[in-house]
């Protein structure tokens, strides 16, 4: 009994490493994504299905409704900015709130590089903006959280190129 | 609209620096003296900050590009994506294996191919163009190569060889940034394998001279940890080491490492407690650099990782939390309960304080913060709230009492998340004098929904409070029964994979229990009915291994007639299964749906045995049979009927083994003239053909509804056929006899009466005794159990039976029957905006205790009472009967609601400081205080008091001097952007590409100055790429031209600021 329920634990079947963030999604109103990083191994097809089943879920919801949705595994934090979505999936034990509010940071660092960061921002600035994550999230873990810190890197790229 | 949105950016560009914004300043400036001519000033001002931003390709982006991003944004579906997706594979495919391809083209097709994989599919024909890009010197390309690789690659593929030597390569460069690319790459791309080759360069890097190497070292070393927690185990101390870091992105980094660390052995990090409260300390003290402050609050995400390590630390022990109890206080105190990040904060620290030794006024200030999460209109405060209550209510149980409505709100509130995370709250407090209430919610819920994984994972919190807490077998088989539906009904629509999971995993428990104890028979008699009809579905046993089991069951039961009858049945349903269906069931998830299942056995076990499992089996030949009037030898024959038949109907070789053989003969001769007709039916059907068998016995049809066509309809063509060929006609028998009163054969009463002579007819079969029709009210006086398997499964039975007798009342009856069902089973109805009331109701059967007569009559009584209870809702908002009744039976355990009242007045805060657990008070082991010299930090900074020289404050002196100022100017940016956005989101709004009318003008000159007056007083450094400046502005304007993108056509969206 007690076996077939440990079953459910978290992250069955995907080794044991502890990782609070384990993907971060940008996806649009219509569904299409627009960032993806993924801090675990997903196949291509995990992926698709994962985020259509996820997206749907959290297109499917009103203003009202609290920014947190379970899924498999998963716990979704995620927020909306104009036409986008910012999803990013946690482990059961992260803070919810506190993910709200990186995603926030994360979309003030961008408005702070891009300025007035739009979509399109995103779209033509892919790898910027994964840069970004990168300097923010490692091994699923928020690991910077100054904008300037996080920025320098980038800024620095684009000066000697 | 987004005509207006260019000015925007234009007025925008006001204090730029460069030549160019100067002297459009001053155009600008006439403008803005010239009320009259303004319209045409701006248009003018449009051109030529457009014709300025033109010259500019600081994008360097091909047409190509800009047209596969324009056309990707534009897509309208996602087939449509496809078609742009799989053009642009093929074109890659063309053009990325040719010879001389220029740096920065190569790194476009990068990222096309980045797109390709994002947009879900495969790249895997450039990935060697990825890795060899890794190779590049240019820093750019070699980042964007690394990036690629690490999105395309796991860390088992087998380039990874090609790139290992190259990171290697890079964690030597003398340019940091090209170290901090490579560690990147690290942290996502090596393996068990190939740490060794890594490991003692990364080791060198945790010295590095630059903190972001430093900070990129420890997660890379973090990561090793991750993968292979030997490799490293000599070198753990470099992450205490760090901890003690002059930048505190690199103590920040290091909290990552020690909290897998201490999850990993709290003991040996004890001494590292004080270390932590200090930090934490300095943390909300504001000691930290500006930069790290988000909001207003002072590095709240490291706080956070620092309340989690100390929640780990300080369990069960007194020692360790008592250093503790102060800072936590202090944050609590100054807790900002305004913004997101404080309530975060918040929340870190009631987890904390939930979690060490326990403290009696950190508890009563925890309980505040719940009580303000829970009153708040934000559903994320009441999740967190949820979440919060639940993990404090084992210390003080109390604290829930004072929340009842909140928490019942917040169980009927239509938003799903919050439902759930009050069911989780509900699972931790329940005890004995709840369990059923609690219970039969949790599957009225499970019911509703068609998340299949949240409904397995909710049946076994089901089945284990049930088995915890149940207070009567006789409840408990209430719920067994409840759950066991689901096995054969499905979980509703369309979730086929679900319901073959489901069924696969009952199989095989009742595999596993088979083999056990001597079972009782009514349980073996559903054993015998699930491995008949679901044992060979999902072609993990065969049909003669299910069939193998099945006889030894009649075997070693051979003396219990039921269950020899049961194993013939579920044998037959076996075969049957077995060959029909292989339903595309091969489902990617493979999530146990055992729970429920495992609780229906246990349940069973516990000597539950009075369930009259009422278990349809459905016969060939129109036979039906009732699973409680036949013995299980019945059953079995049954079941192996139904895989036989299966395997017939697949088309499959029927390979009976030779004890399945013996059997059938032997019960051929049985003196029971049920089971001879069944061994009979069984023969016969292994006889006939494939299709037949088919139609006869089709899969997994158990619950459908079998019609019965009781004019003999699809005779009609064979009789009009005959009559053509001049066959007699067929005269009714009343007719021809001339009784005239044949209708007053079908009621039995007035037929003995009536009839004298010999009847030919056979007796109808007796009708069970009729339940009383069950009423919505009547159970709910009852108010906890939710009494539906009786109800619906006698009625169920009772229609069966009766349909052979093809009363009219058994046809009234079935569409009774039907009505039930699918409000049962239909799907939830909580999206739609209704009111709680009508949710419930949606989801509450007839038979379920909710609103309806209490409602009407309880309203005036109740009011007064509540009011106490519940004081702090401000507004008395009419609290309904039916919504009390359920608080008092969830907390107030059998109590009555007058008896609630007086216990919840006595409730608030003082008994909270009294009534800590004493069993919460273990203590695992009493650890001694931190030697002073044991902190092994290599630097001195943190000691036990706090430092008399404050690391951090050292450290602010250190940083650039345009970083303090850079940093406070981007505060001031964050708080008056959303003027800027307000009018951007207003100017976008009124209108397209025309010309502004006057009164727009104002509207905007207004917004000018205040443009101009914040620029003015904060942007006296600009640094070049920082956001809101003309430049950028300018030259998004210019892409979106170049790119030939109209903002007001197609896809607006796309432009809006996503902070607007």
């Amino acid at each position: 009994m007690n076996k077939v329920l440990g079953g459910f634990g978290r992250g069955v079947g995907r080794g044991i490493i502890r990782m609070g963030i384990r993907f971060v999604l940008m996806v649009n109103k219509q569904g299409q994504t627009r960032l993806a990083q993924y801090y675990e191994y997903l196949t291509l097809d995990e992926r698709r299905a994962l985020e259509g089943e996820i997206v749907r879920k959290c297109l499917a919801r009103n203003e009202q409704q609290c920014s947190f949705v379970e899924h498999r595994n998963y716990k979704i934090v995620y927020r909306r900015y104009a036409s986008l979505f910012f999803l990013v999936g946690v482990d059961n034990d992260e803070n919810e709130l506190a993910i709200l509010e990186f995603i926030h940071l994360l979309v003030e660092t961008m408005d702070r590089h891009f300025g007035n960061v739009c979509e399109l921002d995103i779209m033509f600035h892919l790898e910027k903006a994964h840069f970004m994550l990168e300097e923010m999230v490692m091994n699923g873990c928020i690991v910077e959280t100054s904008k300037s810190n996080i920025l320098t890197p980038i800024q620095l790229m684009d000066k000697t190129s | 609209m987004d005509g207006k949105r260019q000015e925007c950016r234009d007025h925008q560009s006001l204090p730029s620096p460069t030549p160019g914004g100067s002297k459009r300043r001053r155009v600008l400036l006439g403008a803005l003296y010239n009320l009259h001519s303004l319209a045409s000033k701006v248009e003018q001002l449009k051109s030529l900050g457009r014709e300025l931003a033109m010259g500019s390709h600081h994008h360097g982006h091909s047409k190509e590009f800009l047209d596969l991003i324009k056309s990707i944004g534009e897509a309208r579906s996602k087939a449509e994506e496809d078609r742009i997706v799989l053009r642009e594979i093929e074109t890659l495919k063309r053009r990325i294996n040719d010879a001389e391809i220029p740096n920065r083209k190569m790194k476009e097709y990068i990222i096309r191919l980045l797109y390709v994989e994002m947009l879900g599919h495969d790249a895997s024909f450039g990935y060697i163009h990825a890795v060899k890009m890794t190779h590049h010197h240019s820093l750019l390309l070699k980042r964007t190569g690394y990036l690629a690789v690490t999105l395309f690659l796991t860390d088992s593929h087998d380039l990874i060889i090609l790139i290992v030597n190259t990171i290697q390569k890079d964690l030597a460069s003398d340019n940091y940034l090209v170290v901090c690319a490579a560690l990147n790459a690290v942290c996502r791309l090596i393996n068990d394998e190939t740490i060794p080759a890594i490991l003692p360069r990364v080791v060198d890097l945790i010295g590095h001279a630059k903190d972001a190497v430093r900070k990129k070292a420890v997660m890379a070393l973090h990561r090793f940890y991750q993968k292979s927690p030997s490799s490293v185990s000599h070198l753990l101390s470099n992450f205490r080491k760090r901890l003690s870091d002059n930048d505190p992105g690199v103590m920040g980094a290091s909290l990552c490492p020690l909290f897998d660390l201490v999850s990993d052995d709290a003991d040996s990090y004890k001494d590292l407690v004080v270390s932590f409260v200090s930090i934490l300390k300095q943390v909300a003290e504001r000691r930290l650099p500006k930069a790290y402050d988000y909001h207003q609050m002072p590095a709240p995400f490291i706080q956070i990782k620092l309340l989690k390590i100390l929640a780990l630390l300080g369990s069960g022990d007194k020692q360790a939390s008592g250093h503790m109890y102060t800072v936590l206080g202090e944050i609590i105190r100054r807790g900002d309960s305004v913004s997101n990040i404080g309530n975060a904060v918040l929340y870190e620290c009631i987890c904390c304080v939930a979690s060490i030794y326990p403290n009696p006024k950190l508890l009563e200030a925890a309980a505040d913060v719940i009580a303000k999460f829970l009153k708040s209109d934000s559903h994320n405060l009441k999740y967190m709230g949820i979440d919060a209550l639940g993990r404090l209510i084992k210390l003080s149980p109390h604290v829930a009492e004072q929340h009842q409505l909140a928490v019942i709100d917040c169980l009927e509130d239509p938003d799903d998340s919050l439902k759930r995370k009050t069911f989780e709250l509900l699972y931790k407090m329940t005890k004995s004098s709840n369990v059923e209430v609690i219970v039969d919610r949790m599957i009225d819920y499970m019911i509703s929904i068609s998340d299949d994984h949240y409904k397995t994972y909710i049946a076994s919190r089901c089945v284990e409070l049930a088995e915890q807490f149940a207070p009567s077998n006789h409840w408990f088989i209430q719920v067994a029964h409840n759950l066991m539906r689901l096995i054969a009904e499905g979980f509703g629509e369309n979730d086929d994979a679900a319901d073959s999971q489901l069924r696969s995993s009952a199989v095989e428990s009742y595999l596993q229990i088979i083999g056990e104890l001597k079972l009782p028979s009514v349980f073996l008699q559903v054993i015998c009915w699930v491995l008949g009809e679901y044992g060979t579905a999902d072609g993990k046993h065969s049909a003669s291994y299910i069939s193998g089991k099945l006889c030894d069951i009649a075997e070693a039961y051979s003396n219990d007639e039921n269950v020899k009858h049961l194993l013939r049945v579920s044998l037959f349903e076996k075969y049957h299964i077995f060959l029909l269906a292989r339903r595309p069931g091969g489902s990617s998830h493979q999530l146990s749906r055992g729970g429920d299942l495992g609780g229906v056995e246990s349940q069973s076990k516990r000597g539950a045995w009075a369930v009259t499992v009422k278990v349809r089996v459905r016969f060939p030949a129109g036979v039906i049979a009732e699973g409680e009037i036949v013995g299980a030898e019945a059953y079995a024959v049954s079941a192996l009927m139904k895989i036989y038949a299966f395997e017939v109907a697949a088309r499959r070789k029927v390979d009976i083994l030779p004890e399945c053989q013996y059997l059938i003969e032997e019960l051929l001769a049985s003196h029971s003239t049920d089971l001879q007709q069944r061994a009979y039916e069984l023969q016969t059907l292994i006889g006939l053909d494939a299709q037949t068998v088919e139609t006869t016995m089709p899969q997994d049809a158990s619950c459908e509804d079998i019609e019965v066509d009781k004019d003999l309809s699809f005779l009609n063509g064979y009789v009009q056929q005959s009559l053509e060929k001049g066959a007699q006609p067929y005269i009714p028998e009343d007719v021809r006899s001339g009784m005239r009163n044949m209708n007053n054969f079908r009621s039995q009463d007035h037929q003995e009466s009536l009839q004298h002579g010999l009847r030919f007819e056979a007796y109808e079969i007796p009708k069970p005794p009729m339940q009383p029709k069950v009423t919505p009210v009547s159970f709910a006086s009852s108010s906890d159990i939710v009494p539906v398997p009786e109800a619906l499964s006698s009625r169920e039975i009772h229609h069966i039976s009766s349909v052979g007798s093809t009363s009219e009342a058994g046809s009234s009856e079935l569409k009774l029957r039907l009505d039930g069902v699918q409000k049962k089973w239909g799907r939830p109805t909580h999206s739609s905006p209704a009111s709680s009331a009508t949710v419930s109701a949606s989801y509450s059967t007839s038979e379920k205790p909710t609103n309806g007569a209490t409602k009407v009559d309880g309203a005036t009584a109740v009011n007064s009472r509540v009011r106490d209870i519940y004081e702090s809702r401000k507004a008395q908002v009419e609290i309904s009967p039916e919504k009390q009744k359920l608080a008092a039976s969830l907390f107030g355990g059998s109590t009555k609601p007058e008896k609630r009242s007086s216990t919840s007045h006595k409730v608030p805060k003082s008994n909270a400081s009294t009534s800590v657990p004493n069993e919460v008070a273990m203590e695992k082991t009493i650890h001694q205080p931190p030697p002073p010299d044991l902190l092994d930090l290599g630097e001195p900074d943190v000691t036990t008091a706090p430092p008399p020289v404050d690391p951090f404050q050292q450290l602010e002196g250190l940083l650039d001097p345009s970083f303090n100022s850079a940093t406070d100017h981007n505060v001031g940016a964050a708080t008056n952007s959303p003027d800027i956005m307000a009018f951007y989101a207003e100017a976008t709004a009124s209108g397209g590409n025309s010309i502004p009318v006057i009164g727009d003008n104002i509207n905007l000159l207004s917004e000018l100055s205040n443009a101009a007056v914040k620029a003015k007083s904060g942007k006296t450094i600009v640094t070049p790429s920082k956001g809101l400046n003309a430049q950028d502005s300018l030259q998004k304007d210019a892409l979106v031209r170049q790119m030939g993108v109209n903002p007001s056509s197609q896809n607006p969206i796309l432009f809006r600021d996503l902070l607007g």
